[in-house]
């Protein structure tokens, strides 16, 4: 790729610090409306946000638009609980405390919460699969899932998010000592679709989480995955892809907080943009506290521009208060499709779009072969053989 | 029987303070069954030459023309000109992340050969091509030239030119970085190419150690983005005993008139 705009290397000097001394609420009330000058929403386009902005947030009820169906092998217990306001389930909530108001507004607002539990020493063969069918834009719903993947366990999960919605959720994962987890949420809405997900994820001693975030659809998509360690040597790879077309707003704001000794993250995303109005905003957060001696970290966001008119914000963000990293950098690259890549492949006889397709499938593929289940590999090429179609058809 | 014709060809390659005469008259013509050797300087012009054949857009054509067999290339996209027949293997080939060599040749073989080949004959072409080339089956798998050597890379070039077999091919210092065992066979492959009678070879190097397994049928000698002498075989060994300091002054006086 052609890079239009490059950072790479350690700068200490950016508070990520921030992000976790930032107040934290389940009562929506606690947060002021947010105008968008906020850092935590300045680059989100609050006026598209409908009824996610309510001013009276007592009021709020969910719409009743998204219905979530699990699929799930019998040995994961699957529970439907009751959830509102102060008689919520006392687990609910014990991974994460919101930090923004349309957070809290989800958690306070969800009626019915799903609380999914892979139990002790149970190594899943097929994945859990959770669906979201959005019904309808209009009025604004909210959702809640509990992942617990017990000590020894092994599990994959596929959150799938189809149709139209004006959505808010909370996703809490909690995966024990020596547990192995591999989550994506793949979010593949129609075009009219809002969805503002905060993802609370707790990494237990030893435990190794692959997060994979993948966005497609949808008129504004904002996921916020936060990591936290319950242990010493944890392990969590963030993944992320998107494709974002005109007038698409896809956002990702990743907070890994490291607090214990040598636990390791790799976050690697990677997006491709076209088009007019088409917006990906990247903040990698990272923060090593003094106690998180032996911690390794790398994270990286890598844009394309495959037209004029997209704009990538890339945000790479490394606080690091312990003399005693094992490693630690990071680096953001937004560029062109390589004009010598098309040049090679079409001067062996490849049409220009098919060299494209080529080179922009080529530029996912390291990520996609690195999520392994086949399940949502078949679907990410599927949607990426679509998006293409359509991008180089224009 | 194919022919490649280069008349009066001035190229200009776009730089970043603009347009920059490289070119100035270039007359060249190649048939298929022959081979000939371009030989010049570093920065003569002789890479901008292939890349200009095969329509790099970096390099602007300001006058002259190039005709494959009647047709006037220049009016072709660069895939175009590929199906008609060109390729150019290049002094440094493109790496392109996450698309494996299988799926590239396979690609590339049906654009140029206008349908998909039979999976079973290909796959035989492709395992006994790349054997013939000492090439290990690993690379089939690996994306396209990532992480390849020097060697590695020219190996591949030439598996492409033995399966697309083209009517025309410039290979650009295809020898360049290589040991003499692959020397040797980069140079059979080359003469397999030659011996069919359908492919007219044009070999820029710097050297005549290649010119002794690949017979060339004319030696042309390139300076200053023109070609200032022809010859036969002969000339390489003379070119390779004396230099190109005699063309010096040629050289200077095309640059003066400019
Ligand atoms: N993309 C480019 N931008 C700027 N200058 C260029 C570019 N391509 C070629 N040139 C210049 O054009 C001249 C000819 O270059 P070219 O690569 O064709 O030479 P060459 O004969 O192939 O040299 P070598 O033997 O070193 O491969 C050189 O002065 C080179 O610097
Ligand atoms: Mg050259």
């Amino acid at each position: 790729m052609a890079p239009l705009s490059q950072q790479s290397g350690i700068r200490p000097d950016v508070p990520a610090a921030d992000r976790s001394e930032r107040l934290r609420s389940w009562n929506p009330a606690d947060f002021p409306v947010p105008i968008g000058r906020e850092e935590e929403w300045r680059f989100t386009p609050m006026s598209q946000l409908r009824d996610l902005l309510t001013e009276d947030a007592s009021a709020v009820v969910g719409s009743g638009s998204v219905s979530v169906e699990v699929k799930a092998p019998s040995d994961v217990k699957v529970e439907r609980v009751a959830h509102q306001g102060a008689q919520h389930d006392s687990r609910l909530g014990t991974v994460g405390v919101p930090a923004e108001r349309v957070a809290a507004l989800a958690f306070s607002a969800t009626a019915t919460a799903t609380v999914l539990t892979v139990p002790q020493d149970t190594q899943l063969t097929e994945p859990i699969v959770v669906r979201a069918h959005g019904n309808g834009s209009a009025g604004a719903d909210f959702g809640h899932v509990l992942l617990q993947v017990e000590a020894l366990a092994s599990a994959v999960v596929v959150l799938d998010h189809v149709g139209s919605a004006t959505y808010a959720d909370n996703l809490e994962i909690r995966v024990g000592d020596q547990g192995h987890l591999t989550v994506v949420s793949l979010l593949d809405w129609d075009v009219d679709a809002v969805h503002l997900s905060a993802h609370h994820i707790e990494v237990g001693r030893d435990a190794r989480v692959v997060h994979v975030v993948v966005s497609l659809g949808g008129e504004v998509i904002r996921t916020t995955p936060e990591v936290t360690f319950a242990g010493p040597g944890g392990d969590i790879e963030l993944l992320g892809l998107f494709f974002t077309d005109p007038n698409q707003h896809h956002e990702h704001r990743i907070f890994v907080d490291h607090s214990e000794p040598n636990c390791r993250s790799n976050v690697n995303y990677k997006g491709a943009l076209i088009g007019e109005g088409a917006h990906s905003v990247w903040i990698g957060d990272v923060l090593i506290r003094a106690g998180a001696v032996g911690t390794e970290t790398y994270e990286i966001n890598r844009n394309l521009l495959l037209s004029d008119g997209p704009r990538a914000d890339s945000v790479p963000n490394l606080e690091i208060e312990t003399g005693d990293v094992a490693s630690a950098g990071h680096a953001s690259v937004t560029g062109r499709l390589d004009g010598d890549q098309l040049f090679y492949l079409m001067a062996r006889g490849i049409p220009e779009l098919e060299a494209r397709r080529l080179v922009v499938t080529g530029f996912f593929a390291e990520l996609r072969d690195r999520i392994g289940v086949a399940f949502v590999t078949e679907r990410l090429t599927a949607a990426l053989e679509t998006e293409l179609q359509r991008a180089t058809s224009s | 029987m194919s022919v490649l014709t280069i008349k009066d060809l001035h190229v200009s390659v776009q730089t970043d303070d603009g347009a920059r005469p490289i070119l100035r008259g270039v007359d060249l013509t190649i048939a298929s069954g022959q081979t000939h050797a371009l030989m010049g300087p570093n920065g003569s012009g002789k890479s901008t030459l292939a890349y200009a054949i095969a329509g790099h857009p970096r390099y602007e054509v300001t006058s002259g023309s190039i005709v494959l067999d009647g047709d006037d290339i220049l009016d072709m996209s660069i895939d175009e000109r590929a199906r008609a027949g060109l390729f150019l293997a290049m002094q440094y080939p493109v790496e392109v992340p996450g698309v494996s060599v299988t799926n590239f040749l396979r690609t590339a073989a049906t654009a140029v050969r206008g349908e998909a080949p039979k999976v079973r004959l290909w796959v035989k072409e492709v395992r006994e091509t790349m054997d013939r080339l000492s090439m290990d089956p690993a690379f089939a798998e690996r994306n396209v030239n990532e992480g390849f050597s020097g060697g590695e890379k020219k190996r591949s070039e030439l598996l492409q030119l033995e399966l697309l077999r083209p009517k025309i091919a410039v290979l650009d210092e295809i020898d360049s970085g290589l040991d003499v065992d692959a020397l040797k066979v980069v140079s059979e492959g080359i003469n397999r190419v030659r011996e069919s009678g359908d492919t007219g070879v044009m070999l820029i190097t710097h050297y005549t150690r290649i010119l002794r397994y690949v017979k060339p049928d004319q030696v042309h000698v390139f300076s200053g983005g023109r070609i200032v002498e022809r010859g036969g075989a002969e000339l390489a060994e003379t070119l390779e005993s004396q230099g190109y300091e005699r063309y010096a002054g040629l050289d200077l006086a095309s640059a003066g008139s400019n």
